[in-house]
């Protein structure tokens, strides 16, 4: 079953056609990888599905409901969420702040319940607080709950950002370049932690990654894009013997 | 008490209404506003005429005045709160503009020569109220999902939009409460002043109120009220000085912003859990050697 569905999306700047014709299902489930060389659309694809960027044309259907052109808290409400190829996380907050923050949908307390600290503020405030505790302890990140956002090291940054999309409970979550600029030990382990959050939380994970090890390693099944195009489409050793493919990353042979 | 002294606190107390709500706009939720006199105006304008030609009660008059100030904001807002960073603060500061001009052609509200003859309602306590309950609920809000919110769309407006917060509609009730509380800030001033005058709510009051929020520190509530007092206060101890005391004004806002420019409290706020942090701190201190308090934490 698909739980996101990519209907011709075409995304065009000007004269640019950033993304072209894009036809796409994301299993249920899954972890969908989606690879290219640079400019190839990746992220412009995420910044679609998401509602950053306005189509030009097709549709996205989440769940089988229409979510083109949604603005993005919209989209985000709808069960999708993201991180960044730069990482853009609340800098000046602690990481607790950070994630307390991503949990406020998960209670529904209004302004006039807050200005006059009513009971249900104080309950659900409460729950929150547990809510952000426990989402630190799953991340490894409780030792660090107090530093600032800002202050802890890139890899850990990485981690926050994920946390802080598990927080609004996603059943989508779009993973831009989460391995960027760690080594190969960081990146073993990352790919450990991504497919144990998606058993954990019954995620599906749509990723945008370079490392063909983390790729090859967790994908059920991979989108190869070329100049905003579909190149190909397949499992992970079906990508690997595809001559299009090979072709697009090492050029001709000859 | 002294009505010298007695009159600079209400005055400091009115100034401190103002800066809360420009302080919840400015330093909690990232926007610049150059047009809060405008609102001040109006919720000031809206008080005085109650109680002069409907002779409603001080209290009902003061709250309906930040009311209509807040609802000009909805309509200020709808049309520019999409704008982004500096456009929306140039589009308060025509805003701002516009009102006292009107103001000044309105016969009704004696124009340009000013209204005289508003009852002089406003004292310290009743300020004192005002400003009390004014912190609590402010203090509530910035410590509720709304007001972390507010702070998430400071820090980065993509991502909060990305967690799903409606950044639109965020920013639009942070302006709102910002407006009510100049309007009430407004209505305070026209019961104390009792005389109202566009010209009192020039650029010059909206600077001032920014200036007062930027001083104590963005994002900090203990920091707008301690600058609102000290930044109240300065230019009356310079009395002595005559006409250079606006100088000294000038000189002694840019050496804070030279020497902290965070503000007064950059960030931190003077809670009792915070005051007993730093005297544990001061004690350990003390305890290997006699220092004083660092300057920042005063």
């Amino acid at each position: 079953m698909s739980i996101l569905q990519l209907n011709n999306i075409t995304k065009r700047f000007g004269g640019l056609t950033a993304v072209g014709n894009v036809d796409f299902k994301v299993q249920k489930n899954s972890i969908t990888g989606l690879i290219g060389p640079n400019g190839a659309g990746k992220t412009t694809i995420f910044n679609l599905i998401t509602g950053v960027y306005k189509l030009s044309e097709g549709t996205i259907l989440f769940n089988d409901k229409d979510i083109t052109n949604k603005e993005t808290y919209m989209v985000a409400e709808s069960g999708i969420t993201r991180t960044f190829q730069n990482i853009r996380l609340f800098k000046k907050l602690s990481v607790y702040e950070n994630i307390l923050t991503a949990c406020h949908r998960n209670v529904d307390y209004s302004i006039l319940d807050a200005l006059l600290m009513l009971p249900k503020y104080r309950k659900e405030e409460k729950l929150l607080k547990e809510q952000a505790d426990e989402l630190l302890e799953i991340m490894g990140l409780t030792a660090r709950k107090e530093l600032v956002a800002n202050n802890l090291p890139y890899g850990l940054q990485r981690r926050l950002e994920i946390a802080r999309a598990l927080a609004s409970r996603p059943q989508l979550l779009l993973l831009d370049e989460p391995a960027a600029g760690m080594n190969p030990d960081e990146t073993e382990q990352l790919m450990l932690l991504i497919d144990e959050i998606r058993k954990k939380f019954n995620l599906t994970v749509l990723i945008i990654e370079h490392h063909m090890d983390l790729i090859m390693g967790i994908c059920d099944n991979i989108l190869v894009l070329n100049f905003g195009c579909k190149l190909a489409e397949g499992t992970p050793s079906e990508i690997q013997s595809n001559p299009k493919v090979i072709e697009a990353y090492l050029g001709v042979e000859g | 008490m002294n009505t010298y002294i007695e009159g600079i606190l209400i005055l400091a107390g009115i100034n401190l209404m103002a800066v809360l709500g420009l302080s919840l706009l400015t330093g909690f939720t990232g926007l610049f506003s150059f047009g809060h006199a405008g609102f001040m105006a109006i919720g000031g304008y809206t008080s005085a005429m109650l109680s002069v030609k409907f002779n409603c009660p001080f209290i009902p008059a003061v709250l309906a005045g930040g009311l209509v100030a807040s609802f000009f904001s909805m309509i200020i807002g709808k049309l520019t709160l999409n704008l982004k960073g500096d456009y929306f603060c140039i589009a308060t500061l025509g805003f701002g503009e516009a009102i006292r001009l009107i103001l000044d052609n309105v016969q009704y509200f004696g124009g340009a020569r000013g209204w005289p003859g508003i009852p002089n309602s406003t004292n310290i306590w009743n300020v004192l109220a005002f400003n009390i309950i004014a912190v609590l609920f402010l203090a509530n809000l910035i410590r509720s999902r709304h007001g972390r919110n507010l702070i998430a769309i400071r820090e980065e407006e993509l991502a909060s939009q990305v967690i799903g917060i409606n950044v639109f509609k965020h920013k639009m009730i942070s302006l709102m409460i910002s407006a009510a509380y100049a309007g009430i800030a407004g209505g305070l001033m026209a019961h104390y002043m009792t005389f109202l005058q566009p010209k009192m709510f020039s650029l010059v009051k909206s600077t001032e109120l920014t200036i007062i929020v930027i001083f104590g520190g963005l994002g900090s509530i203990s920091g707008s009220v301690l600058g609102a007092l000290i930044l109240t206060a300065l230019p009356e101890f310079l009395r002595s000085v005559s006409q250079w005391r606006l100088v000294f004004y000038g000189l002694a806002v840019i050496f804070i912003m030279i020497s902290r420019p965070e503000g007064l409290m950059g960030g931190y706020e003077l809670t009792p859990s915070s005051l007993k942090k730093l005297l544990i701190r001061f004690k350990n201190r003390s305890q290997g050697k006699v220092k004083g308090l660092e300057g920042g934490n005063k």
